[in-house]
């Protein structure tokens, strides 16, 4: 069971990043215009 | 971002970080954009922004379809909506705050902290639940409290403040026993934790925090939509008047015109103020306030209301009541008066929350009671009653009404209507009697061919129409419908004013009569003028709109200001119920208060002031995008659009939804059917619980999403 040491912590770690990741998302204003977002992809500027 | 062993610790600062930054880069200005729809628009908005001077910035929102601007203090947002609509793009002044959402970001912040935590307890439960045991299950419960415990405390902030305002005076509230789960579940927990026992819910804590903080977060974005919906209603008023200074036009925001000042109105505005008319005479448009379709004259001297139309124009009139003063809005502070009996209206998740709250506390309380009754053992009796509380699915309850009203207020703005109350879908879905005004609402101005006029001008007048975009050009060319256009030259639109062309030499005029100020339409060919005789047509649809109501079992029936002949013939040709005509604002109210007290609920569509008070005292109101602002004000849903089919489509949609939050609700109650009894009899193992939970809330959302127009 030794193992555990290292896997819990490691699966700490990377919800950790997904949770960083998220909030991110959110700081970066991601979520304020997602049908402009998905439009201006196709304008070429 | 550092990694910290405690979430909250580094979301906290992060959230406000987020905060801070939206403010650097205010905007100054916010347009308002109801048609944009495509990346073209975006594009075309933006370019034409940038090249405007004053502008630093500008971007556009197309899930808001709004435009923020950041630009240099006392820049004229006139000459930016001129330059919009020459580029064919419609805009509005958006008046006030710029919209900041830092409390919905602060609620997914939390959402985003108690899914993490949830995610990662409900590994580690996996393995308690697979048959880990001794110092290996304990081991795994440790490391679930020290990450459920902060993340618990951080996320299920709001309920506790929300639970702990209501206790404070008294009352129970849906946060009440949401909280006591939350609390009871970490709680009771943890103390097993320590003493080494196997049942440990810090996962069903964590869920419930996460579902039921998705539940806020959805509704808290519908009542950012309704409360932008108003700001959009608002800014489609005229917030600008040309006011004479001194002998030039100068726009001015109309929040700075003064009792006194000269006011210049164009054909076709509507008057913002009182006044006296200073040009010798004008004709007026008092429909929105009467109800009446003829124009009516008045000459120099006489006292003008705010809401009146210019008809013929440009006039001058000195204004004489502004801003609140104003006949308009002192009538319509009264039918603030008959509003209230509205807001006292009890939405559906209220009412559930009022029967959930005290039955499921005298459950787990008579749980607990009886256990320790039966067995002397408390530690028992606790943990039974815990299970209990966090069983009964709070969750599937808490995500049934927002989750299907989202759905149903996004789908009915994507179909150009704006819904602004958060309980106008509830109360539209239960109207059985359909009540309509006439003028404006169902029918439209047109125009008609003179009987006087030869019909070899016949081509003439209709290939004029073609070239004008008036809406009254274009009822001219329905009314001419089988007659081929003649060949004109030299077409030449004066905007406001009319349209002239070449015909063979001869110089033909179709528009405002050049010889006086009466805003009747003539037909000229070189001086030969002809009258055009107004009248009113029925709106595209409203026999189509009319008849589905009655399909719908709806009774429709027509009120109307205007004359008795007028209003019959209109309501022969819709197949309305019933009708009344002539009848003033007061009957108007009278007769939706009377329709109220035979046990009716009342659907009330208009758009003038004199419907606003039936309006306010109906159970739900539609008014269309061209109304009063006094009447939108009063409408639960304002359809922009202004298709009439809106109205169909409103009511099918707000059914629809409300089917839905009931099955909804009918969802919940059956899983607590099964799950109360399991747990009270002490079977209820964390396993459950964390299945009963997801379970219900997904399949109350996955219902939500199977809303539908009809």
């Amino acid at each position: 069971m030794n193992i555990l040491v290292i896997l819990v912590p490691c699966s700490l770690l990377l919800g950790l990043l997904a949770l960083a990741g998220f909030l991110w998302t959110i700081q970066s204003d991601q979520y304020d215009d997602p049908d402009g977002d998905a439009n201006r992809i196709l304008n070429d500027d | 971002m550092t990694i910290s062993a405690c979430p909250a610790c580094t979301a906290a600062p992060m959230a406000e970080s987020t905060a801070q930054r939206g403010s650097d880069a205010a905007p100054t200005h916010e347009l308002v954009l109801p048609h944009i729809h495509c990346a073209g628009c975006i594009r075309t908005v933006e370019t034409v922004l940038a090249n405007q001077p004053g502008i630093q910035s500008a971007r556009v929102n197309l899930t808001q379809k709004r435009a923020r601007i950041v630009a240099v203090e006392a820049a004229d947002p006139l000459a930016w909506i001129d330059a919009l609509s020459r580029a064919g793009i419609e805009a509005h002044e958006s008046t006030g705050q710029t919209l900041t959402d830092d409390a919905g970001r602060a609620l997914i912040v939390r959402l985003g902290v108690s899914g993490f935590a949830m995610m990662n307890v409900m590994l580690l439960s996996v393995a308690v639940w697979s048959g880990a045991t001794d110092a290996t299950r304990d081991m795994f419960h440790w490391i679930s409290a020290s990450i459920a415990l902060p993340a618990a405390i951080f996320s299920a902030q709001p309920f506790f403040v929300n639970a702990w305002s209501a206790l404070r005076v008294r009352r129970l509230n849906m946060d009440v026993p949401i909280s006591l789960a939350i609390l009871l579940a970490c709680g009771m927990s943890l103390y097993e934790v320590m003493a080494g026992g196997d049942h440990a819910y810090f996962d069903a804590a964590l869920s419930l925090t996460f579902f039921l903080l998705a539940g806020r977060v959805l509704d808290q974005r519908m009542r950012r939509a309704a409360r932008s919906a108003a700001k959009d209603l608002a800014a489609m008023e005229p917030t600008r008047v040309t006011r004479i200074e001194e002998g030039h036009h100068v726009s001015r925001p109309l929040t700075e015109i003064a009792v006194g000042d000269q006011l210049w109105l164009t054909a076709g505005s509507r008057l913002p103020v009182d006044g006296t008319l200073d040009v010798a005479e004008a004709r007026l448009d008092r429909s929105m306030l009467t109800g009446e379709s003829d124009p009516v004259m008045r000459h120099r001297g006489a006292a003008l209301q705010a809401g009146e139309t210019v008809l013929g124009g440009p006039i001058q009139i000195t204004a004489t009541a502004v801003g609140e003063d104003t006949t308009l809005r002192r009538m319509a502070r009264l039918v603030g008066i008959a509003e209230s009996a509205k807001s006292a209206y009890t939405g559906l998740a209220d009412r559930a929350a009022a029967i959930y709250a005290p039955a499921v506390h005298l459950i787990a309380f008579g749980a607990f009671v009886g256990w320790v009754w039966a067995t002397s053992d408390i530690r028992l009796a606790l943990n039974i009653a815990v299970a209990t509380l966090i069983i009964t699915c709070p969750c599937a309850l808490g995500l049934a009404v927002p989750a299907v009203a989202t759905a149903a207020t996004g789908r009915l703005f994507r179909n150009g209507m704006l819904v602004t109350s958060d309980t106008a879908l509830e109360r539209l879905a239960e109207v059985d009697v359909a009540v309509f005004d006439k003028t404006g609402t169902l029918t439209r101005a047109v125009l008609l061919t003179p009987d006087t006029l030869p019909d070899d001008l016949h081509p003439v007048l209709l290939g004029l129409a073609q070239a004008s975009h008036h809406p009254l050009a274009q009822s001219l060319v329905r009314a001419l419908g089988d007659v081929t256009a003649a060949k004109l030259t030299d077409i030449r639109e004066v905007p406001g004013e009319g349209v002239s062309a070449d015909w063979f030499g001869a110089q033909v005029w179709l528009g405002r009569d050049p010889a006086d100020n009466s805003g009747d339409t003539v037909f000229c060919v070189n001086d030969t003028c002809y009258a055009l005789p107004r009248s009113e047509e029925l709106l595209p649809n409203a026999r189509e709109v009319v008849g589905k109501l009655k399909t719908m079992g709806l009774p429709v029936y027509l009120l109307t200001g205007d004359r008795s002949d007028k209003a019959q013939a209109i309501a022969q040709q819709l197949g309305v119920d019933g009708v009344t005509a002539g009848v003033t604002p007061e009957d108007k109210l009278r007769q939706v208060t009377n329709l109220t007290e035979a046990g009716h609920k009342v659907l009330m569509v208009g758009d003038g002031l004199n419907d606003t008070g039936a309006m306010a005292a109906a159970h739900a109101s539609i008014a269309p995008g061209s109304a009063l602002e006094a009447s939108r004000n009063a409408a639960d849903v304002v359809i922009v659009s202004g298709a009439l089919t809106g109205v169909t489509q409103a009511i099918a949609t707000s059914r629809s939804a409300r089917k839905r939050i009931l099955e909804n609700f009918g969802l919940a109650a059956s899983y607590n059917a099964v799950a109360i009894p399991l747990a009270l009899m002490g079977f209820a193992t964390p396993l459950m619980a964390a299945l009963a939970m997801s379970l219900s809330s997904v399949t109350v959302i996955l219902n939500a999403l199977r809303l539908k127009d009809s």
